[in-house]
């Protein structure tokens, strides 16, 4: 994951929880080709009728409080969303997109400025082009970057199993 | 260098001369913890990882208790895995009626010591820093490479300190501490933090108290909450800590990203109300609110002290028509100990049921499921929308007093004004 690029699809508000993104009735899905089904079922599952293959979403503040439940991001990737742009996120959720490989950028700015059907490009080395803007959003730590480049924790820990 | 008590923990954890703040450093586990729900989902990662067997199986433990017992056919299926997988790894394995709510589990059964890090598919693993344990939630790929590796990779939190003075008053538990906290910082407050209780006041905490303080920090956004191991911990350990362990406290000279002070004599029982944990009103501005459940229990609000506390309300009293009460002790062993004390009792000839231990209704799994239009009163940790069932529905999260004042008077009230 050095570039993702891919269309804009706005969550609004702030503190979305991942409660509200994948209802703990559906947590006994264990496949995640069955996960995206329920993608954002008690916020607006509307929204999953928007969402294409190469949706990127572009969220508020402190998106992704909760549980830590995986089958949130596993259903995002599951419905071809391919990034989150936000203000800021949740440790748990943050962590486990970077672990499954989908693109998260923490950029105020570049979330603010985008809006349904913006272009948008997140490149790992620290920026984040919305409709030809470019804005600059934090490097990520050392392992982290590693992380992306392996293609997520699990090509990670394989390659480490495999010395 | 003056280190906080979480930054010790993680560098006695870590292949690093020094850690600070920000650095993300691999850290060894001492136990990796997972459930019907986030360990079936971890087997699949570990299996793309091409890993045939866990780091060390004496420090696994795996529990069913999310859908427990099974609601329908693919929790059965769920549970099934979990079971057939533990046996084959030859790791832990709490079934049902074996065990009970993961978190008081763990600290009753011993595998949670100061000082310890627990990786646990769970986001109030953070329970465990009741015990002065670095416990964290992580999700199922974390664990799945936490069970191939025994590691996982972390950010060292900040620490936001927060001195607990005075003693709490009339009806006023850990619970209201810890809303206070996250009524004072917010829901994202302690993002990238851990929230460090020490003072007087969290030193008159009993360790059920503790648990429930603890089990909330990752409602504020933090990592975890923890408290410098005392002698309570020390005497609750006895008899039952499975590893050798020795207390650490923050140094005085410490770099610490905020320090709060909370006078403990000067709460009120508390409530959070929908649709976020940050809502914190006193439970006189909250009201009135009528109530068609209660639900006393969950990971951390279980104990026999939440239990103790509803009794003394709910004994010799009725659940109010309109309301329907649920009573969950949080492992089979606080089932029994409820039972023997003739709590349990107490419960049913009130008109409430009592369950057997299990996450149940907490998360909106079985057990309890709220309908459009319905309002709860429960001890547990969150009151997103949708939590319980319905996002129709509306959650308060409270103290047991409270809960079980609630129940007797069918609306939300100070539990003063049960007489």
């Amino acid at each position: 994951m050095t570039r993702v690029e891919g269309v804009a699809l706005v969550v609004p508000g702030d503190d979305v929880d991942t409660d509200v993104m994948y209802p703990g009735a559906y947590l006994n899905v264990e496949d995640p080709a069955q996960m995206a089904q329920y993608l954002f079922e008690g916020f607006d599952p509307s929204l999953r009728e928007r969402v294409v293959d190469g949706t990127i979403l572009v969220v508020g503040a402190n998106f992704g409080i909760g549980s830590s439940r995986e089958h949130v991001p596993l259903a995002m990737q599951g419905s071809g969303i391919r990034g989150v742009v936000g203000r800021s996120f949740a440790r748990i959720f943050y962590r486990n997109c970077v672990n499954l490989g989908l693109a998260i950028v923490a950029c105020p700015a570049a979330a603010d400025a985008a809006r349904d059907g913006s272009r948008i490009a997140i490149d790992a080395t620290g920026t984040v082009e919305v409709d030809g803007v470019e804005f600059d959003a934090p490097v990520s730590p050392r392992l982290v970057l590693e992380l992306g480049a392996a293609g997520g924790l699990v090509e990670w820990t394989a390659s480490r199993l495999a010395r | 260098m003056a280190h906080t008590l979480v930054e010790k923990i993680l560098l006695a954890h870590c292949d690093v001369d020094d850690v600070r703040a920000g650095d993300v450093v691999t850290v060894r586990c001492d136990v990796v913890m997972a459930n019907d729900v986030s360990g079936p989902v971890a087997f699949r990662a570990m299996e793309k990882m091409g890993a045939t067997h866990v780091f060390d199986p004496s420090r696994v433990v795996m529990v069913a208790d999310h859908f427990m017992p099974a609601k329908d056919v693919k929790s059965a299926e769920l549970q099934g895995r979990l079971q057939r997988w533990s046996y084959e790894q030859g790791v832990t394995f709490y079934g049902q009626g074996r065990g009970g709510i993961e978190h008081t589990l763990l600290c009753e059964e011993g595998w949670i010591v100061p000082g310890a890090v627990i990786a646990g598919g769970d986001s109030h693993t953070c329970t465990y820093g009741a015990l002065g344990a670095f416990g964290t939630g992580l999700g199922s790929t974390d664990i799945a490479s936490c069970l191939a590796l025994g590691s996982f990779w972390q950010a060292v939190p900040d620490t936001i300190q927060v001195e607990l003075t005075g003693r709490t008053g009339a009806f006023v538990t850990g619970k209201d501490v810890i809303l206070a906290v996250i009524g004072e910082i917010g829901v994202g407050g302690g993002t990238n933090a851990v929230l460090e209780f020490v003072g007087p006041g969290a030193e008159a905490l009993s360790v059920d108290e503790r648990l429930a303080v603890a089990n909330m920090a990752v409602e504020a956004g933090s990592e975890t909450g923890i408290f410098p191991a005392d002698e309570k911990v020390e005497r609750y350990l006895e008899g039952r800590a499975r590893s050798p362990w020795s207390g650490e406290r923050s140094d005085p000279d410490a770099t610490f990203r905020q320090r709060l002070e909370l006078d403990l004599s000067a709460l009120e029982p508390l409530v959070a109300v929908p649709h976020l944990p940050g809502n914190v009103k006193t439970v006189s501005e909250a009201g009135p609110v009528s109530v068609d459940q209660v639900y006393i229990g969950n990971c951390a609000n279980g104990t026999m002290t939440d239990l103790r506390q509803a009794a003394s309300i709910l004994g010799g009293r009725q659940v109010h028509p309109r309301t329907r009460a649920i009573v969950v002790p949080a492992t089979q062993a606080i089932w029994r100990e409820a039972a023997a004390e003739g709590l349990l009792d107490q419960f049913v000839e009130a008109g409430a049921i009592v369950s057997t231990p299990t996450c149940g209704a907490c998360f909106g799994g079985s057990n309890g499921i709220l309908a459009p239009g319905e309002n709860a009163v429960t001890t547990t940790n969150r009151n997103f929308r949708g939590r319980m069932g319905s996002p129709e529905a509306g959650v308060y999260l409270a103290n047991a007093w409270v809960a079980a004042a609630a129940a007797v008077a069918g609306e939300l009230v100070h539990p003063e004004t049960i007489t």
